[in-house]
């Protein structure tokens, strides 16, 4: 309920924010005049919204105890004991997360959710499929940056630098040496695997906020290299005319090739998730994850944190480094811009918002972040706005992100049965 | 007398200017059990640490006999994993289980030393990777029986009890196949019941010629169990002798009770 | 070849200018790391959005027609107030309700919160460069130093200075600096006796904010233009520049400041100006391999 001492709290809050934000959305320098242009109508509105947010939970426990209150009566005209309906209901695993544990479940689920991606560019235009091409670069981005950060720990902010390195390999090979999209797809992968390994050595030992700054230092390095070294990169002006995938040399036309590029792009994201689930599942995922849980403990017990680090690092840049080489051959051209830190802060959200170490979180963190913006365009320059927000919001509200993870439950039976097997 | 598993001379840790130990000598035999003891403050776990290759010592030397019948190799500065790797083994006195993985895979990655599967094994599942994965399950889950925590071998480990906590961190520490178990106050914060049990889990451990050096303020734990104990002080080792020994041992008294 | 004496002197006072805004920026990231233990991602933006409170207050009073000396008052006053308001409540929203979260959730929202406000500004005002008033007027007694430094330069160092002595003192003798040493060295137990630890962190976001307040006015009147991203940047170097001089500690900050200023003035004086930032990242991430703690911290041993 609201008492008068929330009002009052509210108001100061809301009054809070007004001053605030006064003078940065309140007023604005006419450049031509000099002179101040009012725009308090938008102040209005942060004091407003304010109010609203904070009488949320107010709304929301009046509400409820209204409903209390209707069920009070409708039980007393019915002559039972309001009583009885209110069962604790038992802990259960979100109905997402149980579907992926029951293996016959998760089986149908994935084959639907595979016919449909085959079907829909069939029944969407041209331009649906560029965006979900785009949706699914950024699975794969967001998949390789989880096996990074979500499921070894390590904060990484200069993701966006093996991307670019993979994006680069193809457009700078493909313009001195000809080379085709099929023979850059490795190569770009694992030059940007070299990279993480030459950055990995030296900086794995450091401590998880000083990794964070040096990773992120390292893709401002890339982008700002890439800008200046014109006579390798062409710098800002970037490099045009890189030729899409060729499918057995045959000539396709453009709508073919776009759709061509949309199957591809599905492939890819089938086999990432393939790769990165039997790597969840493994010596080394456990050992990842272990490392994310205390470090020191997992020294002591025999892993090598340096390879197992290393061996993460390198993994998710050579993803990287692969949906670089997509990038570069979806759209053609590659410019320096296309690769900054907001980039490497978006495909954080993806992960973050879908679930650290979470695979199906991953997948539905890309999707409602890409296709929400493209489809609210409105709402699009609110993007980057938007995604800043929901770094905080999550960590706050929902640390674990849209789906948590769960962990593989062994068989205990078949344990036992091979068990005894095994003794006999 | 068997031959020793674990010689440790001259040990000297220094933290800035405060000397935490001061030149001790410990050697722990193959199949014994041995405990170290002494005031809050006196370096004991300090003492594991540097044996365990966390904190590098200032001075002295440590070597491990890794396996019956070999030589022993100095295991002094080596990282934790190495020296793990070697055939020693520990628990944390502040309990240090990987929280949010469930108790079989906090036994499983005890095993991670003791196998090969890397990145192309894991995507590829060989059948060799196949078969190595299914011998850390079935060890593991053996462990957990031998603790008594294989019904709970698919909950998250930060929802057990304080006791199975720490009887899961033996099970994680007898995964790696150590010659020599280290234990930080295994029995702090048990109940006696607990307590009674984990005497009972630490005798079938040594019995199966693992050695043991623990760390331990439950006195009639320590005298129950120890076949020798060594009592440090202020960094250095006051005492060493059988539980009869030290009980009656003045210097010992003295430290524990003042003048 | 000659040595250039004149253009050695004119990179060394350009290096001591930069420096000395890295040292006010960086004194405020080395305050919070210190108190919390957290990488205040924000705190460049706090810097930016002083800078642009500047610029709007100032045009403001000069439409309305203030004396010269009366705006830069008036508006530096707001300027400081408003940094100071959006680092308390950047404290309040994104970092007070996870003081005992896990280290990398406070991280991913200091980032979070760093993109929010880049944009925020960028929306609310403008995505171009805005020229940014002089405020620093010529000194005569300067002129003879005039083809070497300017007097906006000098004023630069002189209020780093002036700041470096009265932040000294507020931690040094009075009693919020003497709860604000106790509540870095132990929070808990600061906590016990009496201490009311929220307000002494929200004092540090809010004394750190209005140096780095002081730190944007300063250098955008010096480069004459503000544009939403500078924060950035700037912010990241000043960490550097924190953790150059070793995180956590005060007389670090500022020695780290002025390290990576000359470092950077040099070397793009010499060298090539297109990578001075790599530079800066280049010397962060070598000091943090060989010298985790910085020129004047002291290595941590982790409890176990």
């Amino acid at each position: 309920m609201i008492t008068a001492k929330d009002i009052r709290r509210i108001l100061l809050v809301s009054g809070w924010f007004m001053i605030l934000t006064f003078p940065i959305l309140g007023m604005r320098v006419d450049p031509l005049s000099d002179n101040i242009i009012w725009r308090l109508k938008n102040v209005m509105w942060v004091g407003i919204g304010t109010a609203v947010l904070q009488s949320l939970p107010h709304l929301w426990l009046l509400y409820l105890s209204i409903q209390a209150w209707g069920i009070r009566l409708w039980h007393h005209f019915r002559g039972t004991s309001p009583h009885k309906i209110v069962k604790k209901k038992a802990h259960r695993d979100s109905l997402i997360n149980r579907v992926i544990t029951n293996p016959r479940q998760r089986a149908i689920v994935c084959a639907v959710v595979l016919l449909l991606t085959i079907i829909y560019p069939q029944v969407v235009n041209e331009y649906q499929i560029n965006i979900m091409i785009m949706a699914l670069l950024y699975i794969m981005l967001g998949l390789g940056l989880n096996i990074v950060v979500g499921m070894a720990g390590l904060l990484d902010l200069g993701f966006v630098a093996f991307y670019a390195v993979g994006a680069y390999t193809y457009a700078l090979l493909n313009l001195h040496y000809g080379i085709n999209f099929w023979m850059a797809l490795p190569l770009g992968g694992l030059f940007a695997a070299i990279f993480g390994l030459l950055l990995g050595f030296p900086i794995l030992r450091l401590r998880g906020d000083y990794l964070a700054i040096v990773t992120l230092g390292f893709g401002e390095i890339i982008r700002v290299v890439l800008e200046n070294w014109t006579e390798l990169t062409n710098g800002v002006a970037g490099i045009v005319n890189i030729p899409g995938p060729t499918f057995l040399g045959l000539g396709l036309t453009p709508s073919q090739k776009i759709l061509y590029l949309y199957y591809l792009m599905v492939l890819f994201v089938v086999l990432t998730i393939f790769v990165v689930n039997r790597l969840q599942d493994s010596r080394l995922g456990r050992a990842w994850l272990a490392l994310r849980e205390d470090e020191i403990a997992c020294q002591a017990m025999g892993i090598d944190k340096r390879r197992t680090k290393l061996a993460a690092f390198s993994l998710g840049a050579f993803w990287a480094g692969i949906a670089g080489v997509v990038f570069a051959a979806q759209n053609r051209s590659v410019y320096p811009v296309s690769f900054s830190f907001l980039e490497s802060a978006m495909i954080l959200s993806i992960v973050v918002l879908g679930g650290m170490g979470s695979i199906v979180g991953v997948i539905f963190g890309a999707l409602i972040l890409i296709l929400l913006p493209e489809y609210l365009r409105e709402l699009s320059q609110y993007r980057m706005l938007f995604f800043g927000a929901i770094l905080v919001l999550m960590m706050i509200f929902r640390p674990q992100g849209l789906i948590s993870v769960v962990r593989r439950k062994y068989d205990i039976d078949s344990i036992k049965a091979e068990k005894k097997e095994g003794g006999a | 007398m068997s031959e020793p598993i674990l010689q440790v001379q001259n040990l000297t840790m220094d933290f800035g200017g405060i000397r935490a130990l001061n030149k001790l000598d410990i050697t722990v035999h193959s199949g014994e059990i041995a405990a170290l003891i002494g005031p809050n403050g006196a370096g004991k776990t300090t003492f594991f640490n540097c044996v365990t290759g966390i904190y590098k010592p200032t001075a002295g030397d440590i070597f491990l006999t890794p396996g019956k019948g070999e030589k022993p190799v100095s295991i002094k500065g080596l990282k934790p994993n190495i020296v793990t790797s070697k055939g020693l083994s520990r628990t944390f006195q502040n309990i240090r289980l990987f929280p949010k993985m469930t108790v079989l895979e906090n036994v499983m990655i005890g095993r991670h030393c003791r196998t090969k599967t890397f990145i192309l094994g894991a995507i590829f599942r060989t059948p060799r990777a196949r078969r190595e994965e299914r011998e850390i399950l079935l060890h593991s889950y053996r462990l957990l029986e031998k603790v008594g925590l294989a019904e709970f071998a698919n909950d998250f480990a930060e929802n057990l009890s304080y006791g199975a906590q720490r009887r899961l961190e033996i099970a994680r520490a007898l995964a790696t196949e150590p010659h020599l178990l280290l234990l930080d106050e295994p029995a702090a914060g048990m109940n006696p019941q607990e307590t009674e049990d984990l005497n009972d889990l630490i005798r079938e451990i040594a019995g199966e010629g693992l050695a043991v050096l623990l760390i331990e303020h439950d006195m009639k734990l320590v005298m129950s169990l120890s076949q020798r104990i060594f009592v440090v002080d202020y960094g250095s080792r006051i005492a060493e002798g059988t539980p009869e020994e030290i009980r009656n041992n003045p210097a010992v008294i003295k430290a524990y009770l003042g003048e | 070849m000659d040595f250039d004496y004149q253009y050695f002197i004119e990179l060394f006072a350009s290096g001591l200018t930069k420096g000395s805004i890295y040292a006010l920026i960086a004194l405020g990231y080395t305050m919070v790391y210190g108190i919390v233990g957290l990488i205040n991602f924000a705190h460049g933006e706090i810097y930016m959005i002083g800078a642009f409170v500047f610029f709007l207050a100032s045009s403001l009073l000069t439409v309305l027609g203030l004396p010269l000396w009366a705006m830069i008052c008036i508006a530096t006053a707001a300027s400081i107030f408003w940094a100071g308001g959006y680092g308390y409540t950047v404290e309040k929203i994104a970092y007070k309700p996870l003081r005992s979260a896990p280290r990398l959730s406070p991280l991913i929202s200091a980032i979070g919160m760093s993109v929010f406000l880049q944009n925020y500004v960028m929306l609310g005002q403008t995505e171009k460069y805005l020229g940014f008033p002089e405020v620093i007027p010529e000194f005569d007694f300067l002129e003879p130093f005039a083809t070497t430094f300017s007097s906006s330069d000098f004023v630069i160092w002189m209020t780093t200075v002036i700041v470096m002595l009265i932040l000294t003192w507020i931690i040094k003798f009075t009693r919020t600096g003497k709860a604000m040493r106790a509540t870095a060295q132990d929070r808990t137990m600061a906590e016990l006796v009496g201490i009311n630890v929220n307000r002494i962190i929200s004092a540090t976001f809010i004394i750190g904010s209005a140096l780095a307040a002081v730190g944007g006015i300063l250098i955008s009147s010096h480069t004459g233009s503000i544009h939403y991203y500078i924060g950035f940047i700037a912010g990241i170097k000043a960490f550097t520049a924190a953790v150059l001089g070793g995180i956590g500690s005060i007389p670090g900050a500022v020695l780290g400041g002025l390290v990576l200023g000359m470092a950077e003035s040099f070397a793009t004086g010499y060298f090539s100006s297109a990578y001075e930032d790599v530079f800066a990242f280049s010397l962060l991430v070598l000091i943090l391999i060989f010298r985790p703690a910085g020129l004047l911290g002291h290595a941590e041993t982790e409890k176990v």
